[in-house]
């Protein structure tokens, strides 16, 4: 393991080619491969005969789908790796495309991370199978996501992540306090919780980059915008000022509480009470269960609270799809299962497994809607989602280097949490990071 | 501090009430009477020192004590308790039953690969630095110097910093998410060869090697026969140096192995942490927790038997006989 100072310092620099490798734009290759169409018969004839899929993706429910896959098409083995999730299966993966080597057929890329690797040609277009006739099947919001706004799909939506209010009903009703419907209400909801108990605060925010860009697309800002490889970075639109202004009366008064979400301390404040309201996808009921279960029966869902009074405006927090890895092999047999999946029979299997689909059918089915949530007191918490992700606007995009630019938000935006800076000069510091880092990695950047 | 010593000068012995003031009279013989007062068997106390290794001792004992207790406790239990003393509920026994059996019962086959990595990978370590240790330490030959140059250059290097060029050299050869991968960069150890070194120059006299040649015995059979032996502490030393940082490895498995079949426990451990950050994960803070201690008690177990040796190991060529 350990040898010379040589080998060190050429250590460091392979490991900077890789980090950048991950996220250099493709250049001037033609893409002429793969773009013949490929036949539902080519499909099924590949199915016939057999092979192996190799899938990389977290995605518990994926376990069943894979198993009942294989029982129809019993020549087909899927090789499930599931034990990774996050930054250190975006690096795995990324690793595996730099070395040319063990490069998944299959692998769930979240939507925010998408847009670098189809820009760096690491994933298929996936029109040629087919998937271009899929767009009705699904929400606006994930579609435009897969799409990245052009003709070519790079991967097949699994969830959504549909924005709510999550809300400890036990604690509302302790201190008599309405459930806030704007973001004003929100704030007197937040100062009257802290007033009538200090360990109690409205949310907890530390500084999350997913959480904030969600919350930048519910208040109509559109900060990033994406052609090719031109790019701008903008956080200085009317919806950014409409978040910015809220949110810092929230942190300026201590309104919310500094933990930082999906830690031990999280599951704990959300389950004694000190985290009162949870702005966050409708993916969340599964981790309510398994994560805070001592609070089963406290919380319900409500619509996000809005900037104006009456409008609908929703956002999407989260979720991700199935794509195929350019270096992968066994295509037909890969799209065939991210089909099954993320389109057939697999989405009515996950969803009865509490994932929360993508698809129309399964979001208006009256089966979804009626669906009494235990965990919220019986609640049909699926009307309010299927609300929320029909009033997603479509026109958002993350940046082609999203993962890099959430890497260094907690170094510029994160600072306005711990009272150094507001949050608009924060963000001001992340769009300078953000352009000089595009400028480097030879985007074209306004 | 003033306070400190003040406190210290009065507490620390019966003595220097009556030793003072002899000192300042007569000088040579009170001072050979302290000096065998506080000698070896007995050594001087001194508050400071205690209560400094008190807190040393508080500040390594807590984070063991915080896991013992947690593992007694549900998921329920970790969030509605207090983190240094017991919950209502004691679910060791349903925690330890439920590590063993979650996901088909993943982690006995994450113990048997850290058992695989450890026994060829610290064990095939601790064997290669024997045999560098000891021919460095009794033959003589051109570029030793050099060796010497590129061990110690070794030591200082961090093996983190090299695991992804490693990565890279084996995912050319084929090897990653192998366990290959993880045992072979296991097999290396500078700072056991350098110990080796150290403990073969001193414990083994050139005399009984000479006097084994002369008696007809082949190169061979002198390392086995008669050095092996002078070389036991040493190799225990070396052993449980290679073991912990073999058990306890996780970058490297980390880059090398994407397969849950081939993961070490830390790497297994780390997957069940990341559930409670997954959508739709399952959050299993008390089987983590669980998994954690589980995963030490070997590591004591193999500390507290092999403290003896252990000990003596460490102390070598620290006094010249």
């Amino acid at each position: 393991m350990r040898r010379t100072t040589s080998r060190l310092m050429r250590g460091l620099a392979v490991l900077s080619v890789l980090a950048l490798g991950a996220t250099a734009c493709g250049g001037s290759d033609d893409d002429s491969s793969g773009s013949k169409p490929v036949s539902a018969g080519d499909v099924q004839a590949a199915l016939k005969k057999g092979g192996s899929v190799t899938v990389w993706a977290w995605e518990p429910t994926l376990k069943t789908v894979a198993a009942d896959f294989q029982k129809k098409y019993p020549k087909v083995k899927i090789n499930l790796v599931a034990e990774r999730s996050g930054d250190k299966h975006y690096t795995a993966l990324s690793n595996a495309i730099s070395a040319e080597k063990g490069v998944p057929d299959v692998a769930q890329v979240e939507y925010f991370a998408l847009g670098q690797y189809a820009l760096t040609k690491g994933l298929s277009d996936l029109a040629p199978y087919g998937a271009d006739k899929l767009k009705s099947k699904y929400t606006a919001g994930p579609w435009n996501a897969v799409t990245q706004g052009s003709d070519k799909v790079w991967g097949l939506p699994m969830d959504s992540g549909p924005m709510a209010l999550y809300y400890n009903k036990k604690v509302f009703d302790k201190y008599k306090i309405a459930v806030p419907t704007t973001w004003d209400e929100y704030v007197e909801a937040a100062r009257k919780l802290h007033k009538a108990d200090p360990k109690v605060y409205i949310a907890n925010d530390a500084g999350d980059a997913g959480f904030t860009t969600s919350m930048l697309w519910q208040a109509g800002s559109r900060p990033y915008k994406v052609d090719g490889t031109k790019v701008s970075v903008d956080f200085s639109d009317a919806g950014a000022k409409k978040f910015t202004d809220t949110w810092q009366k929230l942190i300026d008064e201590k309104l919310v509480a500094p933990i930082n979400g999906w830690t031990d301390d999280w599951y704990k404040g959300l389950g004694d009470g000190t985290i009162a309201t949870l702005a966050s996808g409708a993916w969340m009921p599964a981790n309510f269960v398994t994560g805070v279960p001592n609070a089963a029966g406290d919380w319900r869902a409500a619509p996000m609270p809005a900037w104006t009074k009456g409008d609908k405006a929703s956002a999407e927090n989260g979720g991700s799809s199935l794509t195929l890895p350019e270096l992968g092999k066994n295509k037909e047999l890969a799209y065939a299962f991210v089909e099954y999946a993320n389109s057939g029979a697999g989405v009515q299997s996950r969803v009865k497994e509490g994932a929360f689909p993508a698809t129309n059918a399964e979001l208006q089915a009256d089966s979804f809607l009626n669906t009494e949530f235990e965990y919220f007191g019986g609640q049909k918490a699926n009307e309010i989602f299927a609300d929320s992700a029909a009033n997603v606007a479509d026109d958002w995009s993350y940046l082609p280097f999203q993962q890099y630019a959430n890497s260094i938000f907690n170094d510029t935006v994160g600072k306005a949490y711990v009272g150094n800076t507001k949050l608009t000069d924060g963000l001001k510091s992340w769009q300078d990071a953000s352009v000089k880092y595009g400028k480097e990695q030879g985007f074209t950047v306004e | 501090m003033s306070s400190m010593s003040g406190t210290s000068s009065s507490a620390t012995s019966a003595s220097p009430s009556a030793s003072v003031p002899a000192t300042g009279t007569t000088k040579g013989v009170p001072r050979l009477r302290k000096r065998r007062e506080h000698s070896a068997g007995r050594p001087k106390r001194s508050v400071l020192l205690t209560v400094l290794t008190g807190l040393i001792l508080v500040y390594t004992v807590v984070p063991l004590i915080w896991l013992v207790i947690s593992a007694t406790k549900t998921q329920e239990g970790l969030a509605d308790s207090s983190g240094l003393w017991f919950a209502d509920d004691f679910a060791l026994w349903s925690n330890i039953r439920d590590t063993f059996t979650y996901h088909d019962g993943i982690f006995v086959r994450w113990l048997l690969n850290t058992l695989l990595y450890v026994g060829l990978g610290a064990g095939g370590a601790t064997f290669l630095a024997i045999l560098g240790g000891y021919a460095l330490a009794k033959f003589n030959f051109p570029g030793k110097r050099g060796v010497f140059a590129v061990v110690i250059g070794a030591v200082a290097v961090p093996g983190t910093a090299l695991a992804v060029p490693t990565f890279l050299m084996f995912s050319k050869m084929g090897l990653t998410d192998t366990p290959w991968a993880v045992i072979i960069p296991s097999l290396v150890s500078p700072f056991g060869l350098y110990l080796m070194w150290v403990f073969a120059t001193e414990a083994i006299p050139v005399e009984l090697l000479e006097a084994a040649r002369i008696d007809g015995a082949g190169e061979a059979r002198t390392f086995f026969t008669v050095a092996l032996p002078l070389l036991a502490p040493g190799i225990v030393t070396v052993l449980l140096f290679t073991t912990v940082a073999t058990w306890n490895n996780y970058f490297l498995p980390l880059i090398m192995l994407k397969d849950p079949d081939w993961y070490p426990l830390t790497l297994g451990l780390d997957a069940w942490n990341n559930q409670a950050q997954t959508i739709g994960g399952d959050v299993i803070f008390n089987l983590v927790i669980t998994g954690s201690l589980l995963t030490i008690v070997p590591l004591i177990a193999a500390f507290l038997l092999l403290q003896k040796y252990w000990q003596s190991g460490l102390a070598a060529g620290s006094v010249k006989e």
